[in-house]
């Protein structure tokens, strides 16, 4: 600043606006939803961009022998039980087989703590082995049943989340943008035939949609980016055809077609730039929708295919070890909630800098 | 006027009321200080510009000021010989409604849509009177007579949205009155009516006063309903009463020079003018008074000692005071002009 | 009133008659049911067989009329995945699965949801509201299955205080119900609050508090039937909320409902079970929406349908 003032060539109205336009860039910074866009950036858009340099271990292909490690902060635990000539089946935890005892002594492992002085495991020893694998720096999320690391499958995780979102919601808001605008701008059939479809659209439950969809055309990435923009064109058709209707009723419009501009040109010059705030500020606010929807698909099973680590997939993989290995599905969901809460903060704040009037939208 | 000489006692007595209202940028100081008393029977006119704290006196009066940013921070409201300020809300419970009542200012809100005006009408009879349903009808078809509403019977079961302004403000005024308080606020009750329908209903009240002997304090910005309705009127600027006194002592001989203004403000029916005559300049941010007398800013005679010092009070005649630095008798700067009162005034 | 009700039951059967013609299209559109129905090695007769038995000789809309028809007489058709079934047995069993998990979730989230509104309204900018606020924000970005393993995960297994998942006793149904509640709750408490933050500050509350109505009545009395009638809007979301929710809710803990059925089903491309619950599906959605109108007519006396 003190630089700023002393420069002989700039005048005090000058410097003044360059203090306002400092002032306000720093009030723009602060009021910027911080922790929200820190976690997007570091859950979502840096892991999603450098997942092949970032991620520690291969996402697809896991070593069997690390299998169901858990997160680097769980110690392995030990316990001790008894030997029996047969172990009860209810006294599981306290006894174990004869034959499994010498198997595992043989193995390497379990150890004697008590009795077996010759050498041979004998029923009332006591033995004491290995509960659970202890977690490591390795793999600090622990992996999954194929032994897979589930940071590394979290950040390519990352990016399919990313990138089926952003080619959803730009072929889904592409279409509903272009089909609310002809509606708006055509009028009389046009308008009642798109808004028709809409409501009958919009009053179907999406999931159940999406899965005849994906059951008609497939599982796979292109379905599940197709089926999402299906399911979300027909709320940016109903906002935008509401936008441009008003857009259309100013004198601009009417001065461009006065002046020769054909149809097509004034929904692209004149009518679509007045739409951008609104567009973009839909598609942040689509953006956590459009996460929750493919995980979902992917969960079910009918959104991307199995080896491929969405963050859906890989909770589906963790539901039946959810009593032995929880993070297993606990670390991608987590995942899920965190981007997509962060998304929605941000798509509220944007909406309430840009466009306020999507408040009830 | 004849209710002044038959009522003598007092049913409300204000002093130093101060209410304030706590925003996380400022302190409003939306009542500063106001003082004033109201005999039983009588109309008190409390008049002022938007915002120069009417209204929250009102809500002070029924200890209604929104919370948690509002709060009455000092002074006294002796209703009935009892400090209400000092009261719990429990017991304010049993002062509101059947001791002090209030008329809001716009009919088409105040009346929740979603209920009968049966339906309202019993609930506020019924706080005072617990009886069996069809003397409590009886009693909500009485009370909508009261008010001229035709045909009460068949009204009962209407929806407020199927009634007309004048009509739901009458009902309003039927709620406000059915627990027979002593005294009514009535907060411009009339300015979101259409303005033959204000006549009425203004008459209505006034009608209801000579048979009840109720006390109302009438707030409005229009000296008009004043000169109209009123005994007593007392006027506010940025939360203070800069001036009281009888209504004809007010009409006739208006010491302050904002009073003034305001009665020259009025536009006559009788007489052609040129032009509205009106008050340059806006009143003070109540989050940010000035230290002195805050119409000085807007006054042709301010002198420095109008800046620098809140002015004490003067009495002009018996119950006649104003607050102005011009009315002592060392004031040095110009003096007021002699008011001239318009004609056509009624007093 | 009647007429306007009478259109809107046209409306609906309109509208389930294109969601009937739509999932009909999918159907077929979803690879070949013989390939279900026939092994690998079927030879020319058993496949032309299989054809005549199931009508697939004919051509597709003698198809469609012929599924119209039957549908007429209230005949679903045979499921192709579960042999010795009809699609109409099948959804018997399971409607009453989904019936009972989706009443009670929506009873939990009423019942939650709006006196927790109405209370983080009164108690406006107090850790209260703030505790409400994150819950409510949660409840938006949490997917339904996220939420349900997790509850399964803390109040099942590490707390040990349900089953983890399947069907039986009450201590079953609990936690999914809980789970498909969640995201109701959520949305409602939000629209809860903020319609009666704006009640509270109208002109009628304050005259019910000068006419010296006890405060609790005039939360209850007064605001909160006022207040009901912006959540209510949503309640007609909240049918596609459940059935949705339910197709994710009975995945995940195993519940033997509708939505379990549908999605084996797809796997299984029956498509005769899918179009059988699809329909259903979309006629007890429709069936809501009119009842929220009726409902909705009847909190605020100000609409009247025409």
């Amino acid at each position: 600043m003190a630089a700023v003032t002393t420069s002989p060539e700039v005048t005090g109205v000058e410097t003044q606006q360059r203090a306002g336009r400092i002032a306000k860039g720093y009030r723009a910074v602060r009021e910027l939803p911080l922790i929200p866009l820190i976690i997007l950036i570091f859950l979502l858009v840096i892991p999603a961009m450098f997942a092949n340099q970032l991620a520690p271990h291969n996402q697809r292909i896991g070593v069997l022998d690390d299998a169901k490690l858990p997160p680097f902060w769980v110690s392995e635990s030990f316990e001790s039980r008894t030997v029996v000539q047969r172990a009860d089946k209810d006294k599981l935890d306290v006894e174990i087989g004869l034959t499994n005892a010498r198997r595992k002594v043989d193995r390497g492992e379990a150890t004697i703590l008590s009795g077996g002085e010759d050498g041979t495991v004998d029923p009332g020893d006591t033995l004491r082995f290995q509960a659970n694998k202890g977690g490591s720096m390795e793999y600090p999320l622990g992996t999954d049943k194929q032994g897979r690391d589930i940071l590394s499958r979290i950040m390519h995780g990352a990016r399919i989340s990313l990138m089926v979102s952003s080619l959803a919601i730009l072929l889904g808001g592409g279409l509903g943008t272009i089909l609310g605008m002809l509606a708006a701008y055509r009028g009389g059939k046009t308008d009642s035939i798109i808004m028709r479809i809409v409501d009958i659209k919009l009053a179907f439950p999406s999931i159940l949609l999406a899965l005849v969809l994906v059951a008609a055309i497939g599982a796979g990435f292109t379905t599940v980016i197709v089926v999402i923009a299906v399911l979300l064109w027909a709320r940016y058709a109903r906002v935008v055809r509401g936008e441009a209707l008003s857009i259309k009723q100013q004198d601009f419009i009417d001065r461009a077609r006065v002046s020769g501009a054909s149809n097509v040109r004034i929904m692209m010059r004149h009518i679509f730039p007045n739409l951008v705030n609104t567009v973009v500020v839909l598609a942040t606010l689509e953006v956590g929708h459009v996460i929750i929807l493919e995980s979902t698909l992917s969960f079910l099973g009918a959104g991307i295919p199995a080896p491929t680590p969405a963050w859906g997939v890989m909770v589906a993989d963790g539901r039946d070890l959810i009593t032995t290995a929880w993070w297993i599905f606990l670390f991608p969901c987590l995942a899920i909630v965190l981007t997509v809460l962060s998304m929605n903060l941000l798509g509220d704040w944007l909406r309430d800098k840009l466009d306020p009037k999507l408040r009830n939208v | 006027m004849t209710a002044v000489q038959t009522a003598t006692d007092t049913i409300l007595e204000v002093s130093n009321l101060k209410t304030y209202i706590f925003t996380r940028a400022a302190t409003v100081k939306a009542v500063d200080g106001i003082s004033f008393n109201l005999k039983k029977g009588e109309t008190l006119g409390i008049v002022g510009e938007s915002g120069c704290g009417k209204t929250m006196t009102a809500l002070s009066l029924l200890r209604l000021v929104p919370r948690p940013a509002g709060r009455i921070v000092e002074g006294e409201i002796v209703l009935n010989g009892e400090d209400i300020l000092q009261k719990s809300e429990d017991e304010m419970r049993d002062v509101r409604g059947r001791q002090i009542s209030m008329i809001l200012q716009d009919p088409q809100t105040s009346l929740n849509p979603v209920f009968t005006i049966g339906n309202q009408l019993r609930e506020a009879l019924g706080i005072a009177h617990k009886e069996n349903k069809s003397s409590m009808l009886s009693r909500a078809v009485d009370a909508l007579r009261k008010v001229n509403v035709a045909a009460p019977e068949r009204r009962l079961d209407d929806y407020p949205h199927q009634m007309s302004g004048g009509m739901k403000q009458r009902v309003v005024g039927a709620i406000a009155m059915s627990c027979e308080p002593g005294v009514i606020i009535a907060d411009e009750p009339t300015t979101a009516l259409d303005v033959t329908i204000q006549l009425q209903y203004l008459r209505l009240l006034k009608e209801i006063q000579a048979e009840t002997g109720l006390a109302i304090i009438f707030i409005t910005h229009d000296f008009g309903v004043v000169a109209r309705m009123c005994d007593r009127v007392a006027v506010m600027y940025a939360g203070r009463i800069i001036e009281q006194g009888e209504v004809r002592d007010i009409f006739s001989r208006p010491a302050h020079p904002y009073t003034q203004a305001l009665i020259n403000s009025v536009p006559k029916l009788e007489q052609s003018v040129d032009r509205l005559y009106s008050i340059d300049g806006q009143p003070p941010l109540l989050s940010n008074l000035p230290e002195g007398c805050r119409f000085a800013p807007r006054c042709p005679y301010a002198s420095d000692q109008c800046y620098e010092e809140y002015p004490s009070s003067y009495q002009l005649a018996d119950g006649h005071h104003a607050d102005c630095w011009a009315l002592d008798a060392d004031w040095q700067g110009t003096p007021i002009e002699e008011f001239v009162p318009p004609t056509g005034t009624a007093g | 009133m009647q007429a306007y009700i009478l259109r809107r039951v046209a409306q609906g059967i309109l509208a389930i008659f294109v969601i009937c013609t739509v999932t009909f299209a999918l159907a077929r559109v979803s690879g070949d049911p013989l390939n279900v129905l026939l092994p690998e090695e079927a030879s020319e007769e058993q496949i032309a067989l299989i054809k005549a038995e199931w009508g697939l000789d004919k051509p597709i809309h003698m198809q469609y009329l012929q599924y119209l028809g039957k549908l007429f007489r209230g005949d679903l058709g045979e499921a192709i995945a579960w042999p010795n079934s009809t699609a109409t047995e099948l959804i018997v069993q399971r409607l009453p699965n989904t019936v009972k998990l989706s009443a009670l979730a929506l009873i939990v989230s009423g019942v939650i949801a709006f006196p927790v509104g109405v209370l983080v309204a009164i108690k406006k900018d107090t850790p209260f509201d703030y505790v409400g606020k994150l819950f409510a924000i949660l409840g938006q970005s949490a997917p339904t299955f996220a939420v349900g393993l997790i509850l399964m995960w803390i109040f099942a297994v590490q707390l040990n205080f349900f089953p983890t998942s399947g069907s039986g006793g009450v201590e079953y149904i609990i936690l999914p119900a809980l789970a498909l509640g969640y995201y109701n709750v959520a949305a409602l408490m939000r629209l809860t609050r903020s319609s009666m933050l704006e009640v509270l500050d109208t002109e009628y509350v304050k005259l019910a508090r000068i006419k010296g109505v006890p405060e609790w009545k005039v939360v209850w009395k007064h605001c909160f039937r006022n207040a009901l009638i912006v959540p209510l809007t949503y309640f007609g979301l909240i049918g596609a909320v459940l059935i949705t929710g339910s197709v994710v809710i009975e995945t995940v803990f195993a519940w033997p409902g509708l939505g379990h059925l549908v999605i084996k089903a797809i796997l299984f491309r029956d498509y005769v079970v899918v179009q059988a619950v699809v329909l259903l599906f979309a006629t007890a959605f429709v069936i809501i929406n009119i009842m929220v109108d009726v409902l909705y007519a009847y909190i605020d006396p100000r609409i009247r349908y025409t």
